[in-house]
């Protein structure tokens, strides 16, 4: 075998190699996407069961304190800005203030002995208490898929993939909350 | 493997969900080989000519295939039904189904089957051969005596069982070490009666040869649990940290769990429904106060106070 045949083989595999390694980075890239787009309308579904609850609570409450205007002007508003929300950010930040209103109309809701024995009402309390703890949740799978795709597409070499065929770092879906600081967990095996 | 070492969450779970299919392979092919090369010996030890020996031999290698795969179907099914574990509906509890979901959301999880064992000892278990067809178990003994925080450590733990495909190889190797206890438990009655038997019509003089392979077959036959335990145990162990972290990470709020495991450790009931197949399983070491140093050997789980101490370490 020539020297020429040997520098051929190796040129060819060289390229083989750089072929396979695009194929399988694209291809995770295509999957981190995936995985933020499913676990970002998990959050969807959650914040709209959420914001289905609200019109009938406020109708609940305006039975027994209809002069407390400002606070259901509040909710509402607030349940609007989230239906209309475009990015995470602004549904994150709608989220937020509903999150507000709402305990501010719970808070009301204390004063009236009557409506906090209301069946229904409790009803809608306890499922929109459990519907905020599962939107939590949701958002925080959401913004462990987001650091992946991000991280994956910032690093060396991906990122020259990530760029040349389209690939966008997403928004995470936070508040104000979600700000505090993560918990720190070393794996060790 | 070369992105970001800053983020070992997910990359671990993917990373230990490759390690585990690995395993999976490795350790179900290993279990067939060797249930044929035992039978083999033991029928050599016999007296039975090598062609027999080998014919016999391949069927059990089959027979060990088939019962692998039939594992992989139902195993679930089996390892619930040795617990007694009940299957549940949502109404009869509804704060359990409650933190099972909200978690699962967490973790990105379809909802598992949930089932209750009726036992007073607070422990707990996650089985099935992919996260869709997976069960929680747990006993009434956890739900009556952790808190929500703990208890939802505790799931925490299990769902990332499921999550890193853990209760798959979990799975094989419940109902594989059952198999490979019986079938040695089997062969070690007749090797006695096979060989009183020989002894009885060969004589005495010729009888060297089989005296060494009948020494062959018992010592097999005792090693082979012991690999086998081996080998469960090794496995094991990584496997609970990981979970532990996982579970942590999750709920972000490892005390919960760590106060859990606490309550599991000092905790006096012994879990009656537990066996030597399905020790591993549990959340945390099921045979309480019969312990040997020969048991220590072969524990399923990692100390506990030392998966207490790694989780009170990671709130700092």
């Amino acid at each position: 075998m020539s020297a020429d045949n040997i520098v051929l083989i190796v040129i060819l595999g060289v390229l083989a190699l750089f072929l396979l390694y695009l194929w399988m980075s694209y291809n995770r890239l295509v999957s981190l996407r995936q995985r933020v787009k499913e676990s970002w309308s998990d959050i969807d579904v959650q914040l709209k069961r959420r914001a289905s609850l609200v019109p009938n609570l406020v109708e609940t409450v305006k039975g027994y304190a209809a002069h407390e205007r400002e606070v259901f002007e509040n909710v509402t508003k607030a349940r609007a800005a989230l239906m209309s929300a475009g990015s995470p950010q602004q549904a994150a930040q709608a989220d937020n203030i509903l999150s507000g209103a709402l305990k501010t109309l719970f808070a009301v809701a204390e004063a009236y002995p009557q409506l906090k024995a209301n069946e229904n009402f409790k009803q809608l309390q306890s499922e929109l208490f459990d519907l905020e703890a599962k939107i939590a949740y949701a958002r925080q799978f959401y913004n462990t898929n987001v650091r992946d795709l991000n991280s994956s597409i910032q690093s060396f070499p991906a990122v020259l993939i990530a760029r040349n065929f389209g690939f966008k770092e997403e928004v995470y879906f936070e508040t104000e909350e979600a700000a505090r600081a993560d918990v720190t967990v070393k794996f060790t095996s | 493997m070369s992105q970001s070492s800053s983020h070992p969450s997910s990359l671990n779970i993917y990373t230990a969900i490759e390690a585990n299919r690995r395993r999976t392979l490795i350790l179900t092919a290993s279990l067939v080989l060797f249930a044929g090369a035992l039978v083999e010996v033991i029928g050599l030890a016999l007296g039975l000519p090598a062609i027999t020996a080998a014919i016999v031999a391949g069927i059990a290698t089959v027979i060990a295939l088939l019962v692998a795969l039939g594992t992989y179907r139902s195993g679930d099914a089996l390892v619930l039904s040795v617990s007694e574990a009940q299957a549940t509906e949502r109404e009869q509890y509804p704060d359990l189904y409650r933190t099972v979901e909200n978690l699962c959301i967490g973790a990105g999880l379809p909802m598992p089957k949930i089932y209750v064992i009726n036992d007073g000892a607070p422990n707990a278990f996650a089985t099935g051969r992919d996260p869709k067809h997976a069960s929680i178990a747990v006993t009434s003994g956890l739900i009556e005596k952790m808190s929500n925080l703990e208890l939802e450590g505790v799931i925490g733990h299990e769902l990332s069982h499921i999550g890193n495909h853990d209760t798959r190889l979990m799975l094989i190797i419940a109902v594989m070490v059952g198999w490979v206890a019986i079938v040695v438990d089997v062969f070690l009655r007749f090797t006695w009666y096979g060989a009183g038997a020989r002894r009885r019509y060969q004589g005495r003089g010729e009888n060297a040869g089989g005296a060494v392979l009948l020494l062959l077959a018992v010592v097999a036959a005792v090693i082979a649990p012991l690999v086998a335990w081996v080998i469960q145990m090794s496995i094991s162990r990584q496997r609970e940290y990981l979970a532990d972290a996982s579970s942590a990470l999750l709920t972000r709020y490892p005390e919960g769990l760590a106060s859990a495991l606490e309550k599991i450790a000092g905790d006096k009931d012994p879990l009656d429904v537990s066996t030597k197949g399905t020790a591993h399983l549990w959340i945390a070491e099921p045979f309480k106060g019969q312990k040997s140093a020969f048991n220590a050997l072969f524990d399923t789980h990692p100390p506990i106070q030392d998966r207490i101490l790694r989780l009170r370490a990671m709130e700092a």
